[in-house]
């Protein structure tokens, strides 16, 4: 930065010096520097451009600032300002380019110059955070010294106190060493302190005794009224020798016949195990065939034939005379043999176990691939089975029901008689519903024919009156001339219309009962043919829209046509 | 159950012949016998001094009456009123006295045990026995009467002599390997020994009938050790009660331990049944329920009464510290006993004074606890099948089978505390004695199952 600052234009003024100077630091580039420094920051310098010029170029120094200026530009590569031809002539085009190239170096300049400010600004955050980073980092060294000061310190103390306490413990040990010393002394002591006074005790029985008994005491007695007999009835034996030898054959056939006795409970128990073995080896027998040959032929080289050869010796031996033979000779035969049928029958187990947990495993692994076809397989058969197991309950029931018929008085079938007429009422009751269902039908059936009756009546009234109309007319026509009796003609044929509209009406009905339905829509049209009627043609147009609203109305007409 | 009346009594002395015919009593200086069944006197002697200890002979013929501060034995017989005898020690002084099986000798321990003086009534023969060791079990006869084994110190060492009962001869005699004796016990068929050392140490010997050492069982070390032993009527078992408050029971093939008994303050098995011992006052509607004698009603009206009750498990019994400082504290095994169908043990553990532990031998497990309000004095098992009768001080007396259990109320006017009774050697009756009367109580037959 300090640089540029000796580049300084030597002829200007302080004041445009300092000028140059505050704004000059904040720039880099040491080429360019005046133009850059005007054309930089526009705003400020619009105030000290003017300055600037007045300070820089005045009316005076013209020549001089110019050819200042050409030769500074021509030192930094510029063209020169001057027409190279005409001397002393400014050249404006070389101006301008100089101007705009020096303003287009100034504006990369000053691209850079912001890019470099903000990585500089970057670099700076960078710095300060790698600072705190350091600074973070260098207290922690800090801290985790002074710990491992601190526990260096505190070890230090429990190695102190440890070797405290070993040297405590060693003083308790040798305290308890000491104490048991004493107290294995003191057990001497006591003991030979009890030995000793009991000699002295033993030493004054002695004498009491002697003092005692040598007197000749003559309170010592026994005052006997008269001497009784043994509880035997025998007199006392004399002591001899073989008194003693009697005795000692007695106790020794006391202590025989005890032992005796327990011979022979252990006989009894014996042989009670023995049994026991027995009869286990026969059903390890009886279980173990089908794996026997097995490890027969496993162990085919070496000792295995010769073993069960062995064996089945000693299998036959034992099934001969198991129970005469000693244990010294049968032990070691029924023993071996039942180690070994054990030792296969466990092996047995143990594979079956095996066979087990990997047919689980295998049934988990392979289930996918089996479940299909089986499955399916399996569901069909199942599903014949509960057809099957269906049907037969559907047979049990009729036998059952078959014998609640048949009489029996037993609380039990009249027990399953309610259970079965529940069954029925309720079987009953679906009956009665479908019944009830049928009879709807049925009246909505009848409901359409009565309909149907009462249409064909009111068709059989318009009819009935068209003829009428139709007899009037004719009747008029015919009678046109007759004027004067028309009022009585009318009444008379309306009189005797009866019997023709009674034929017509058979005819109707006989053409209708055929064909009931199709009849409808010529009804229709003979509604329509009947409109010009008002009255009928109303009641029936209402009687087609509202047959099932209105039911008493059908019931009127239906009882018009049963009455009809 | 019917209760006779009372009768005079004096320092718990009343006992039944071998024979069951006869009932035994003492009042100061008179022994009174009745008769059983209608508990009429048959005979009434007057003794010297007041009795300090009487014995039947084993053909009920005789009863020994000791009369410890005078030095005096006397003897009456039953067939002969007329009979007399006296014994008298002179100044040797008499600590204690009883029949030799066999019922025509008398044995008398003389003080500090200078001598055992062997008395005979059939001669007038006299024999001594020199060095009889100072303890409680130190005489044991076999069952059948054949043999006696005693224990003997001399020298400081300890020593059994085996006597042949028939004629006092010295059949064996050696020195077993105790610090200080203790006691010696039979088995029930008389060819084994048991030899327990001083309650300092955990040991006992178990010898044969022809000195020969079977085995040595030592549970522990440096702890204070047996308290209580007894055989199993069958011989097979050895219960050994210690004051680890446990019992061992030792097997009779290989005198190993079969297992250990443990006595806890609390029980937890749901499998056990506790019977606590309740005590309200009567009601009329519960009489019915406590097993009302009819006559007890009167006196029991305005007395409480007490019965059993289930107790829900886990129970905590009620458990006295002993002073740990003091010999011989109350603590561990005291008192045991095997039922005479050898099928269950009734023990008492001191520290638990209220409490009877009895268990089921084939199972070598606890069957029944029966917590008592008072504690137990003494429990007897009756001779013919499995029933304890217990005694604790106050005026019932209880009785177990593993059909249950019953608390039965004396009843007598006055105070009757039962301190002690005996079975009657039919398991129907017994006597039940308290301190200055006794009175027998009668089982109905109904009852035994």
């Amino acid at each position: 930065m300090g640089d540029w600052k000796t580049i300084t234009v030597p002829a200007l003024s302080s004041a445009s010096k300092i000028t140059y100077q505050n704004t000059s630091e904040k720039k880099m580039s040491p080429s360019s520097l005046n133009m850059q420094q005007v054309l930089r920051s526009p705003l400020p310098l619009s105030k000290s451009t003017h300055s600037f010029f007045s300070a820089f170029c005045t009316e005076e120094n013209v020549e001089q600032s110019i050819s200042y200026l050409n030769r500074e530009l021509t030192t930094l590569g510029f063209p020169s300002l001057y027409s190279e031809c005409k001397d002393k002539e400014l050249n404006v085009v070389s101006i301008l380019n100089c101007m705009n190239e020096l303003l287009v170096l100034q504006r990369k300049n000053l691209r850079a110059q912001e890019e470099v400010e903000i990585q500089h600004l970057k670099l700076g955050s960078d710095m300060d955070h790698l600072q705190n980073c350091y600074a973070k980092v260098k207290e922690q060294l800090e801290a985790s010294r002074r710990e491992i000061v601190g526990l260096q310190e505190r070890d230090r103390q429990q190695q102190c106190k440890n070797r405290n306490l070993h040297r405590l413990l060693k003083n308790e040990k040798d305290e308890v060493q000491k104490l048991q010393n004493i107290i294995a002394s003191r057990a001497t002591q006591y003991n030979h302190d009890m030995k000793r006074k009991e000699r002295e005790y033993n030493k004054l029985k002695e004498r009491l005794h002697q003092l005692v008994m040598n007197k000749k005491d003559k309170k010592i007695a026994m005052d006997v009224l008269n001497y009784v007999g043994r509880v035997d009835g025998k007199r006392g034996a004399w002591r001899t020798g073989k008194t003693e030898a009697r005795n000692e054959e007695e106790m020794y056939k006391v202590l025989l016949g005890g032992y005796e006795q327990r011979q022979k409970q252990l006989l009894v128990e014996n042989a009670e195990l023995k049994k026991v073995l027995q009869q286990m080896k026969k059903e390890m027998i009886s279980l173990l065939p089908p794996q026997k040959q097995k490890p027969k032929e496993r162990a085919e080289d070496g000792i295995g034939p010769v073993l069960s050869d062995m064996e089945e010796d000693a299998v036959e031996l034992n099934k001969e005379n198991m129970w005469e033979l000693s244990c010294e000779t049968v032990r070691e035969q029924l023993t071996n043999s039942i180690r070994k049928q054990w030792r296969m029958l466990k092996n047995h187990v143990e594979k079956l176990d095996n066979q087990v947990s990997r047919a689980h495993s295998g049934a988990l692994n392979g289930s996918d691939v089996i479940s299909r076809e089986d499955h399916e397989l399996e569901t069909e058969k199942l599903e014949l089975e509960i057809q099957q197991c269906k049907e037969m309950i559907k047979t049990q029931q009729q036998l059952l029901q078959q014998q609640l018929m048949s009489p029996c008085d037993d609380d039990t079938s009249m027990l399953l008689q309610d259970c079965y007429l529940l069954e029925e009422r309720e079987r009953l009751q679906e009956e009665w519903k479908l019944f009830r269902e049928q009879k709807n039908n049925f009246e909505r059936e009848r409901r359409s024919f009565t309909e149907a009756a009462i249409r064909l009546g009111l068709e059989r009234k318009a009819f009935e009156e068209d003829r009428g109309a139709w007899l009037k007319q004719q009747f008029l026509s015919m009678t046109s001339d007759h004027k004067n009796s028309e009022h009585v003609k009318t009444q008379s044929a309306y009189s005797g219309s009866s019997d023709p509209d009674n034929q017509l009406m058979n005819f109707r009905s006989r053409q209708k009962k055929p064909h009931c339905l199709p009849s409808v829509p010529p009804s229709e049209e003979l509604c329509q043919t009947i409109q010009p009627i008002p009255h009928n043609s109303n009641s029936s147009v209402v009687l087609n829209k509202t047959t099932e609203d209105s039911k008493p109305k059908q019931w009127k007409g239906l009882k018009k046509a049963e009455t009809e | 159950m019917n209760f006779s009346e009372v009768f005079k009594l004096s320092s718990l002395l009343c006992k039944f012949s071998p024979d069951g015919k006869y009932l035994a009593s003492c009042v100061q200086y008179r022994l009174i016998v009745r008769d059983v069944n209608n508990l009429q006197i048959l005979q009434l002697y007057t003794c010297l001094d007041q009795i300090q200890y009487i014995e039947w002979s084993s053909d009920s013929l005789f009863i020994l009456c000791a009369m410890y501060k005078r030095g005096i034995v006397q003897v009456w017989s039953l067939e002969q009123p007329d009979w007399h005898c006296k014994i008298d020690e002179g100044s040797a002084g008499l600590v204690a006295s009883c029949w030799s099986p066999d019922g025509r000798h008398i044995l008398n321990t003389t003080e500090f045990y200078l001598r055992i003086t062997v008395w005979s009534l059939c001669t007038k023969s006299v024999s001594y026995i020199k060095y009889p060791k100072a303890c409680q079990h130190g005489i044991a006869f076999t069952k059948d009467g054949r043999y006696m084994a005693l224990a003997e110190r001399r020298d400081c060492k300890d020593f059994i002599s085996l006597f042949v009962c028939s004629d006092w001869q010295l059949l064996r005699h050696f020195d077993t390997e105790t610090q200080d004796l203790s006691g010696i016990e039979w088995a029930p068929n008389g060819c084994v020994l048991a030899v327990w050392d001083t309650c300092l140490e955990y040991k006992i010997l178990l010898y044969s009938l022809d000195g020969r050492l079977l085995s040595t069982y030592s549970a522990y070390e440096w702890s204070l050790g047996i308290k209580s032993v007894a055989w199993s009527p069958s011989s097979q078992f050895l219960a050994i009660g210690s004051y680890d408050e446990k019992v061992r029971i030792l097997n009779h093939v290989t005198w190993k331990k079969i297992t250990e008994l443990e006595h806890p303050a609390t029980i937890a098995n749901p499998k056990i049944i506790v019977y606590k011992e309740m005590e309200k006052s009567p009601r009329v509607e519960t009489e019915s329920l406590v097993f009302p004698p009819a006559r007890a009603q009167a006196s029991s009206l305005f007395s409480t009464q007490s019965k059993y009750d289930i107790s829900q498990v886990p129970v905590s019994l009620q458990y006295v510290k002993p002073v740990a400082d003091r010999a011989n504290p109350r603590i561990g095994i005291g008192m045991l006993a095997f039922s005479p169908d050898n099928c269950f043990l009734a023990t008492k553990n001191d520290n638990i004074p209220n409490a009877i532990w009895i268990w089921d031998v084939q199972k070598l497990k606890l069957f029944v606890v029966l917590e008592q309000l008072y504690a137990v004095q003494l429990f007897q098992w009756d001779p013919r099948q499995p029933r304890l009768a217990i005694c604790t001080g106050n005026s019932n007396v209880y009785l177990w089978s593993p059909a249950g259990c019953v608390s039965v109320q004396v009843p007598m006017e006055g105070d009757f505390q039962v301190l002690s009774l005996c079975w009657h050697s039919s398991g129907d009756s017994m006597a039940l004695m308290s301190k200055d009367n006794f009175c027998m109580c009668y089982l109905e037959r109904e009852e035994v199952k």
